[in-house]
C-alpha cells in the first residue's frame, strides 16, 4: 500500500508522449492509451474516470481537499483524525460494517491524510465497484459514531504518532525542522498533530472539520480500471451525486512573511548517527497554462524540478556519487528533493548522514558544494538527457498499476491540476536547459531563505525509566 | 540516496497484515515452462498490457548458505554486484559509475538481492527490442562478472556498519533481532549480521559465494510483451556470462527445531513504545496445510481491519495502531508471528490480550461466519492478486522457486474454497504450540 505525501515528487504518469532523443526515441510506447475523462456531478463534486483494461479489477478513490493545512492552532491533527472517524459508520453502516463489507466484497482499503488532502481507497473485482462506491458515497455524507468510538480510536491515533514520530528521530527532526520553517503558514504544523493537540481532541472538533471541508465541491472521485465511462458516472450521480450540495467555505490565504536570515537548530535525541537537514525556501508552479507557465516563478519551479533529479534523481545521480562514494566520501547518505506542486508554499530539501569522521557542518558545506558548482558549471546535455530518459522510463513503468494512476489523477486534482498534468509536466521539463539549471542554482541556496536542522546523537541509557514527551501528553480518557 | 521520513500520514494499519496473502495466487494463467541446455529452468507468462518486460532469476544460495562467522555475507554480495564489473574480451571494465548512468540512460531498473533462501536478479525495462537486448547484455554482466572492487566494500563496509549501530538504538530492531535469535537459536535464519561478521567477510569470500550462482540452478521466471523465442533468448542473454557447470546437489542445512520451552524476554528500553513480538517456528511453504493456515491466519491476524488480533487489540481498546500475525514460509519452517507496538505500561495488557485471542483460535478454531468471510475476501479478491505485471512475476517466481504446479493459480481459488472449520483447527493445533512461544518486549520498566 502506498501513502501520498504532500511532499512526492511528481511521479512520471499519464497518456504517452514519444519520447524524444536518447535510448527511448525508439517506439517505446504503451500499447493501449489510457482514457481519462473528468465531469462534474451535480451536485459539485469532481468525477474522474481512467479507463484501464489490464485486469477486471477497479479503484475507487476519493479525495477531499482538506488536509493538516486547514486546521487551525489547538486541533493540530484534526483532518487526520477524522480520516480514521470515517470509518466508524454511518446511520445505515454501524461501526465495523465498512471494513467488513469491503473485505467482503473481495476488497482492499485504506486511507491517507497529507497537508494537502485526505484520501480514502477501495481496490475490488470490477464487479464489485458499484458497491463500494455505494459505501463511499455513504460515509462522505452521513459519516456518524458514537462518541465512546471517538475516544477509542483518539487513543490509537496517539499510538500511531507514537510510531511514527516519538520513536523516530529523524521524523522528529523533520518535525521541528517544518515548525522553524514556517512562522504563519499552516505547514508549521505536523500532519499527524502534535501530542498535547491529539490527547484534548473533542468529538465535536472532528465533527465540525467534518461538517465544514467534507461537501461535494470540494472533493472527488477517482475511479481506475476496467470500466465503462457512461455506466460509472450513472452510478456516481446515484451515489456520491446525492449528497447535498453546500458551498465550499472561504479559505483563508495565510501568507508566509519573508525570511530575512539563516534559521538553525539543534536537535537532540538517542541516535548513533547525525543527520542534518537544509531547507531553502522556493517558487513553485501555480498553473500548467501556457500563460502561467511563461512566469519567472514557473521557470524556476521546473528548472528546481530538474535540479533535484539532476542531484538524486537515480541510482549514481551527482549527491551520492561526490558524497557517499570514494575516496573523498563525507556522507553515508545524501538526499535533494523538491515538489514544484503543493497548495501551500514549497522549499527545496537537502539533507544527509555524516560518514564516520565527518561533521554535519563539513557535509552541510559539502552539499551546499553540489549546488554551487553546477551554478558555476551548469550540468552537460548527457546527464540533462539521462534524467529526462528516467522520467520518460517511469511515465510508462507506472501504467503497470492501476491504483498509481488513480492516485496521481487525485492528486492532481488536488493541486488544481488538469488530469494529464503528469504528462504535461514531462514535456515541460523537457524544454529545461542546462542554462535554467545554473540560473535557479545560483540564486535560491544563499543564507537568507535557508533553515537548518541537524540531529545531535544522544547516547542511549537502556537502564533510565521511560520519559518522553508522549508520556506526559498521555490522553485522559481510556475506555475500555 | 536516503529516504526522508514521509511527511504524510496515513494508513490506518500496516501493510505488515498482507505478507502471507501477497505471496500467492490466479486463474487462467497460462504459464509455459522449459528447460534450458545450461539447466535453467524457465516459467514465462506473455501479458502485452503494458509495454515492459519484468523478469526475476532466482538462485539457492540466500543466507542460510553463508559461513557462520560471515553472517550477511550472501547480502552484502548482492548489493557489491552493481559496484563494478570485470573487462571482458572486447569488453571494457566499468566501474560504478559508469554502471548508473549506463542503467539511467536505458531507463531500466535492475537489482540484486539476497533473502533467507533465494538469491534474486530483478529486472525491468522496456519492450522495445533494441532496448531489451542492450538491457540484458548489461545485466548479464553484472550478473556474471562482477569485480566486487576492495576499495568500494572498505567504505560500504563502514557504511553498513554504521547504519546497523543506527538500527540498534531502535527498540523495533533490538526487539525483532533478540526474537529471531529465540525463535531460530543456532540456524542460519536467525544469523546476523554484526560489526564483527562484516569484518570477517572480504571480496575474496564474496567471489567464492558468487560461484555458487550457476546457470544449472536458475529459476527464471519472466513477464512481459514477449514471446517465447523472445523470453528464451533473454533467459539466455541474461545467464550468457556465467560459468555453465555441473551442479552438484547442495549439502543440506539444519533444520530448524521446534522451540522446547517458551521464553520470556523483556528488555528495558527508553521509548514511547514498547515492541511486542510473540511466535515460533511456523511452516515451511511445501507444508501440506498451507491452505488451512494461510485461510486461518487471515481470520486470526491477517485479514486487515477484520481480523480478531486487530477487533481486540486495536477496535475494541485502542491499545496499538498496529496488530497482525503472520506466518513466514520457506523452504524450511519460517517464524510464525505476532507483533504489535503500544504504549509501555500498556504492553502488559497488550500481551494479556494477544494471547487470550491466540490461544481460544488456536482451542476452537474460526468461527462458520469468519470462515465465510474469509474465503468472501480471498476468493472474491483474487483478481487484485494479477492486476499488474510486477505482481505477476512474483507470482510466477512463488510458483517456480517452491516448485508448485503450473496451474497453481488456476486452482488457487478452488483450495480455499475447500478449507473447512475444522481443518484450519486441525492445522493450527499440529504447528503452533500457544503454551511454547517466545515473547519479547523491548520498552519500558523492566
Amino acid at each position: 500500500m502506498v501513502v501520498a505525501t504532500a511532499h512526492a515528487v511528481a511521479q512520471p504518469t499519464g497518456p504517452d508522449t514519444p519520447p524524444s532523443g536518447s535510448a527511448l526515441a525508439s517506439p517505446a510506447r504503451p500499447a493501449v492509451r489510457a482514457e481519462t475523462q473528468q465531469f462534474t456531478l451535480s451536485n459539485g463534486m469532481t468525477l474522474i474516470v481512467r479507463v484501464d483494461r489490464r485486469a477486471p479489477t477497479a479503484v475507487n478513490m476519493l479525495w477531499v481537499r482538506a488536509g493538516a493545512m486547514d486546521e487551525v492552532d489547538g486541533i493540530s491533527g484534526i483532518a487526520h483524525m477524522l480520516e480514521h472517524m470515517m470509518f466508524k459508520g454511518t446511520p445505515d453502516v454501524p461501526v465495523g460494517e465498512f471494513s467488513r463489507r469491503v473485505a467482503a466484497l473481495g476488497g482492499r482499503e485504506n486511507a491517507f491524510t497529507t497537508a494537502d488532502y485526505t484520501g480514502y481507497y477501495q481496490q475490488v473485482p470490477v464487479n464489485r465497484l458499484q458497491d463500494v462506491m455505494k459505501l463511499e458515497a455513504d460515509r462522505f455524507a452521513h459519516n456518524s459514531w458514537p462518541d465512546a468510538e471517538f475516544l477509542k480510536e483518539r487513543e490509537v491515533v496517539a499510538e500511531e504518532r507514537r510510531m511514527r514520530t516519538e520513536d523516530n528521530p529523524r521524523s522528529r527532526l523533520y518535525e521541528a525542522l517544518s515548525a522553524q520553517i514556517w512562522t504563519a503558514s499552516p505547514y508549521h504544523r505536523p500532519v499527524v498533530g502534535w501530542m498535547g493537540d491529539i490527547a484534548a481532541f473533542t468529538a465535536e472538533d472532528v465533527r465540525d472539520f467534518y461538517r465544514r471541508w467534507y461537501v461535494p465541491a470540494n472533493a472527488a472521485v477517482v475511479i481506475a480500471g476496467d470500466v465503462d465511462v457512461q455506466q460509472v458516472r450513472d452510478w456516481a450521480e446515484q451515489t456520491y451525486g446525492r449528497a447535498s450540495s453546500a458551498a465550499v467555505p472561504a479559505r483563508k490565504p495565510r501568507p508566509e512573511p519573508p525570511q530575512v536570515g539563516m534559521r538553525r537548530f539543534d536537535f537532540r535525541a538517542p541516535a548513533d548517527q547525525a543527520y542534518v537537514a537544509m531547507a531553502f525556501r522556493a517558487p513553485g508552479l501555480e498553473s500548467l497554462e501556457p500563460d502561467a507557465i511563461k512566469t519567472p516563478d514557473s521557470q524556476d519551479a521546473l528548472a528546481l524540478t530538474m535540479l533535484s533529479a539532476v542531484l538524486d534523481g537515480y541510482s549514481g545521480a551527482r549527491l551520492g556519487r561526490t558524497l557517499a562514494r570514494g575516496p573523498k566520501r563525507v556522507a553515508d547518505g545524501v538526499d535533494a528533493s523538491y515538489s514544484p506542486v503543493a497548495r501551500g508554499p514549497r522549499v527545496f530539501y537537502l539533507a544527509g548522514i555524516p560518514a564516520q569522521g565527518h561533521t554535519a557542518a563539513q557535509l552541510e558545506a559539502a552539499l551546499r558544494g553540489e549546488v554551487a558548482r553546477i551554478a558555476r558549471e551548469g550540468v552537460d546535455e548527457a546527464e540533462l538527457r539521462r534524467v529526462k530518459t528516467q522520467w520518460r522510463a517511469g511515465e510508462i513503468f507506472q501504467r503497470d498499476s492501476v491504483f498509481s494512476q488513480a492516485r496521481d489523477l487525485g492528486s492532481n486534482w488536488v493541486q488544481g491540476l488538469p488530469p494529464d498534468a503528469d504528462s504535461q509536466l514531462l514535456d515541460r521539463l523537457e524544454t529545461v536547459t542546462s542554462d535554467q539549471l545554473k540560473s535557479v542554482a545560483s540564486r535560491y541556496f544563499g543564507d537568507d531563505q535557508l533553515t537548518v536542522g541537524t540531529l545531535v546523537p544522544l547516547p542511549r541509557d537502556p537502564a533510565k525509566l521511560p520519559r518522553t514527551q508522549a508520556d506526559e501528553a498521555r490522553p485522559g480518557a481510556v475506555v475500555h | 540516496m536516503l529516504a526522508r521520513p514521509s511527511l504524510s500520514i496515513g494508513l490506518r494499519l500496516l501493510a505488515a497484515c498482507l505478507a502471507v496473502m501477497a505471496a500467492t495466487a490466479h486463474a487462467a494463467l497460462p504459464i509455459e515452462h522449459w528447460s534450458r541446455p545450461d539447466g535453467a529452468e524457465v516459467f514465462f507468462v506473455e501479458s502485452r498490457a503494458v509495454p515492459i518486460i519484468d523478469a526475476q532469476i532466482d538462485f539457492d544460495a540466500g543466507s542460510r548458505r553463508e559461513p557462520a562467522p560471515m553472517a550477511g555475507l550472501a547480502s552484502v554480495t548482492a548489493g557489491m554486484l552493481d559496484k563494478g564489473v570485470r573487462a571482458d574480451g572486447n569488453a571494457p571494465p566499468m566501474n560504478e559509475d559508469a554502471l548508473d548512468d549506463a542503467w539511467a540512460d536505458l531507463g531500466a531498473q535492475f537489482g540484486a538481492g539476497a533473502g533467507n533462501d533465494r538469491f534474486s536478479f530483478t529486472l525491468r525495462s522496456l519492450a522495445d527490442p533494441a532496448l531489451l537486448a542492450r538491457a540484458a547484455a548489461l545485466a548479464a554482466r553484472q550478473i556474471g562478472e562482477p569485480s566486487f572492487p576492495d576499495a568500494v566494500w572498505t567504505t560500504e563496509r563502514q557504511r553498513i556498519a554504521a547504519a546497523l549501530r543506527e538500527a540498534e538504538t531502535r527498540p523495533g530492531t533490538r526487539a525483532a533481532r533478540l526474537y529471531d535469535k529465540a525463535v531460530f537459536g543456532q540456524h542460519p535464519y536467525g544469523s546476523e549480521t554484526t560489526e564483527a561478521s562484516l569484518q570477517a567477510i572480504t571480496t575474496a569470500a564474496m567471489r567464492e559465494f558468487h560461484a555458487r550462482l550457476r546457470p544449472c540452478g536458475a529459476k527464471i521466471s519472466i513477464v512481459g510483451a514477449l514471446d517465447r523465442s523472445q523470453a528464451d533468448q533473454l533467459a539466455s542473454a541474461l545467464l550468457s556470462r556465467l560459468k555453465a557447470q555441473a551442479c552438484a546437489p547442495l549439502p543440506a542445512v539444519p533444520r530448524v527445531q521446534p522451540l522446547a520451552l517458551a521464553q520470556d524476554i523483556r528488555q528495558p528500553f527508553k521509548s514511547a513504545q514498547a515492541h511486542v513480538y510473540i511466535g515460533q517456528p511456523g511452516i515451511a511453504r511445501a507444508d501440506p496445510d498451507y491452505f488451512a493456515l494461510t485461510v486461518g491466519n487471515y481470520i486470526l491476524g491477517g485479514g486487515g481491519f477484520v481480523s480478531r488480533l486487530t477487533q481486540q487489540v486495536r477496535e475494541q481498546r485502542g491499545l496499538s495502531y498496529s496488530v497482525y500475525s503472520s506466518f513466514d514460509p520457506a523452504l524450511d519452517a519460517g517464524a510464525f508471528t505476532i507483533g504489535l507496538q503500544t504504549r509501555p505500561d500498556q504492553a502488559a495488557q497488550a500481551v494479556g490480550v494477544v494471547r487470550e485471542v491466540l490461544a481460544t483460535f488456536v482451542a476452537d478454531g474460526p468461527t462458520e461466519a469468519e470462515l465465510k468471510a474469509a474465503k468472501d475476501n480471498l476468493v472474491g479478491g483474487f483478481p487484485l492478486r494479477l492486476d499488474s505485471n510486477a505482481k505477476l512475476v512474483g507470482n510466477v517466481a512463488n510458483i517456480a522457486w517452491n516448485h508448485l504446479p503450473l496451474d497453481y493459480l488456476d486452482t488457487w481459488t478452488a483450495r480455499v474454497e475447500a478449507v473447512g472449520v475444522a481443518d484450519i483447527r486441525a492445522a493450527f493445533q499440529r504447528v503452533l504450540q500457544p503454551e511454547r512461544m517466545v515473547t519479547v518486549v523491548v520498552g519500558g520498566a523492566s
